[in-house]
């Protein structure tokens, strides 16, 4: 069976989706009273954070837009240092989209929305005209505890930066999809509470965290380096590169520090913690992997973020300009 | 060799200007990336060649592919780099939704499109070096043999030897000449014995991890040093003096030389490919474009090209002419010079 604009009517059909998918994966007590809006009581510092997900295909190697959805907004929470509590969905499907597709991405949802801990409190559908493909947008909100104060502009001199894991998988997994390459690449897609929370549990004093997502890893540490006014320099031979990864980034010309990841997440912590913080990294399921890979200085002239490289030589790391296409030679 | 060794003794040169050429866009990108102009003298000058195919196209050529992507029953198909490049009248990607282009990972693409398309030609921008031509020589071979007849090359393919000679006439400061590694993987390291000769200057052909790039600088500025003027190999696992016999094959089978003209070089007689006449009906008109548009007069693509000024010596470079804004082509393409330059500058 395939959506149709009639799914979107609001009438009889919109009634039997919410009844047949929505309802019967996104079943709690909020959800249920089915109340224009959703009444929840939150004490304390809140964080809030929204995202859209288009990425085709809808379904990859590692997850789906269902799961990335759920992972996506829960990691931008935890990386302000909040846990994630509750999310809302908006869909837009198009015409012609098959409900099975829709029902494997909200069972996603669900399922990882459970395991994150998180409880999905609101939604809305629309249909639109299309080639049967799906948006997701959700917006999630989660609960600082007491003594937690992450933030982009906390990164100063002399701190740690560390990397949660191998750069590029989920890039290289979708772009292997869309050009139907077989290889063994699975996305990274993954909520990644158990590595922030391994962070404070070990009492570190975490300044700041990033989730490396589009834009990669070049990106994000000029935005931090910007909005903490520091300089930030990595060392080449650290930053974690899977090796069918690095196979892959080399022969279509792309960089592995620009290539977009969906369970990654760079932390600043001060030095002395460093090691402690990495430790405490890798004992996670998500942060096994996780690295040193570079430390922050005082703001100089020119380009903040620099690459110590293997040959000993220093190189500037800009931030993504225009779309990474693949080369032609 | 002791790269250690190399990198010391490169930073303590202290003799006549080394002035060494790359003429490889990838060669550009891994220099960067190695990090070399920072460890080594500032005697020692690394500059880029005309190394980029997208970035020595003409503007004549991208009017034609512009031509194909408006027209009615045809769908022109392309590598992600050509979108940018500017043409007379705007480029590839200003064309947005009015345009039927679609990009390509593998020329391979259109034969199944073709074959399940009838009433479509399928143009395909075919630009690159002795690298990429011998893929599009299989691809007509094998729609020959398929019997497909809704396929176009419009070709702006060249070959590297001419222009490096026209660069040794030209460019008489450049001391060596860096050679491009994939481009030799085809051609064998035969090719650079007569330049090397005739211009006495040393060829040398590299890979492109960090360490060829420090032993192959470290070898060009040891040959300069001491008046040599060899050929040399320094990328022994994937390149052989004879090349690749079957990529030279059907190049040859499919093309014939013939003159093209390079931004900024001009025309150079030899050192295009074009379609023999057997394969003539696959031709989508690429002979004869050679006009060029007119660059305002501060755009110093032409100079940087050439390896007469470096991109950031370019009063447009960074402010006029961004990597997401680009007036010349060396900032569109992604082996551009100047567009590696921004990115790393």
């Amino acid at each position: 069976m395939k959506i149709t604009m009639a799914h979107g009517s609001g009438g009889r059909s919109s009634q039997e989706l919410m009844e047949r998918i929505f309802g019967k994966y996104f079943s709690n007590e909020i959800l249920d009273k089915m109340e224009d809006g959703a009444v929840i009581e939150m004490e304390g510092r809140l964080a809030v954070s929204t995202d859209t997900f288009v990425v085709t295909p809808l379904v990859f190697k590692g997850g789906d837009i269902g799961k990335l959805s759920v992972c996506g907004t829960v990691n931008d929470l935890l990386v302000m240092g909040a846990e994630p509590k509750y999310l809302t969905c908006g869909f837009i499907l198009e015409e012609g989209l098959e409900l099975d597709m829709l029902e494997k991405a909200v069972a996603s949802m669900a399922a990882e929305a459970e395991k994150a801990g998180v409880t999905i409190i609101a939604g809305d559908t629309k249909v639109v005209n299309g080639a049967g493909g799906m948006y997701i947008n959700t917006s999630g909100i989660g609960i600082i505890p007491e003594g937690r104060n992450v933030s982009a502009a906390l990164a100063e001199p002399g701190d740690a930066v560390i990397l949660s894991g191998n750069l590029g998988d989920h890039h290289a997994c979708i772009l292997s999809a869309r050009m139907e390459l077989e290889n063994g690449i699975e996305s990274d897609c993954a909520c990644l509470g158990d590595v922030t929370r391994a962070l404070f549990h070990a009492g570190i004093d975490v300044h700041t965290m990033r989730d490396v997502t589009r834009g990669g890893l070049g990106t994000v540490l000029n935005e931090i380096a910007a909005t903490s006014k520091t300089a930030i320099e990595i060392d080449e031979e650290k930053i974690p590169v899977s090796d069918e990864v690095k196979g892959f980034a080399d022969i279509l010309g792309l960089d592995p520090v620009y290539m977009g990841n969906e369970g990654k997440i760079a932390v600043i912590v001060p030095a002395e913690q460093a090691e402690q913080a990495e430790k405490a990294m890798k004992a996670t399921d998500h942060g096994k992997d996780a690295k040193i890979i570079g430390r922050v200085t005082e703001a100089r002239e020119g380009a903040p973020v620099s690459i110590r490289t293997r040959l000993g030589g220093t190189r500037v790391l800009d931030m993504l300009y225009g779309e990474g296409l693949p080369r032609i030679c | 060799m002791d790269i250690e060794k190399a990198i010391g003794y490169l930073r303590g040169y202290n003799g006549p200007e080394v002035k060494l050429m790359e003429v490889c866009g990838t060669h550009t990108a891994a220099i960067f990336k190695s990090g070399i102009r920072s460890l080594i003298s500032p005697g020692i000058k690394l500059i880029s060649g005309p190394g980029c195919p997208v970035c020595v196209t003409p503007a004549a050529y991208i009017d034609k592919c512009m031509e194909y992507a408006s027209k009615e029953r045809h769908i022109f198909l392309t590598f992600g780099d050509m979108m940018k490049v500017p043409g007379s009248d705007g480029s590839l990607s200003s064309l947005g939704k009015d345009g039927n282009v679609e990009l390509m990972y593998s020329p391979f693409e259109a034969l199944d499109k073709a074959e399940k398309n009838k009433d479509i030609t399928f143009v395909i921008g075919a630009v690159g070096f002795e690298t990429t031509a011998p893929a599009y020589g299989l691809l007509l071979k094998e729609a020959m043999r398929r019997g497909i007849e809704n396929i176009r090359l419009l070709t702006a393919l060249k070959t590297i030897v001419p222009a490096l000679s026209w660069i040794c006439e030209n460019q008489k400061t450049i001391s060596g000449f860096i050679c491009p590694g994939h481009v030799s993987v085809i051609t064998g390291t035969g090719i650079y014995e007569e330049l090397a000769r005739k211009y006495e200057k040393p060829f040398v052909v590299a890979g492109f991890e960090p360490e060829h790039i420090a032993a192959v600088v470290y070898d060009l500025v040891r040959q300069t040093e001491s008046g040599k003027h060899k050929v040399k190999n320094l990328y022994p696992g994937a390149v052989r003096e004879e090349g690749n016999k079957e990529a030279l094959k059907v190049i040859d089978d499919v093309f014939t030389a013939g003159t093209a003209v390079w931004r900024g070089l001009g025309a150079i007689e030899g050192s295009g490919l074009y379609l023999r006449d057997e394969y003539g009906g696959f031709d989508g008109g690429s002979r004869g474009l050679d006009k060029d548009i007119e660059l305002p007069p501060e755009c110093s693509c032409a100079h940087v090209i050439v390896g007469e000024k470096d991109p950031d010596q370019c009063p447009m470079f960074g402010t006029r002419c961004t990597p997401i804004d680009p007036y010349g082509p060396c900032m569109v393409s992604a082996e551009g010079a100047c567009g590696i330059w921004y990115r790393n500058r």
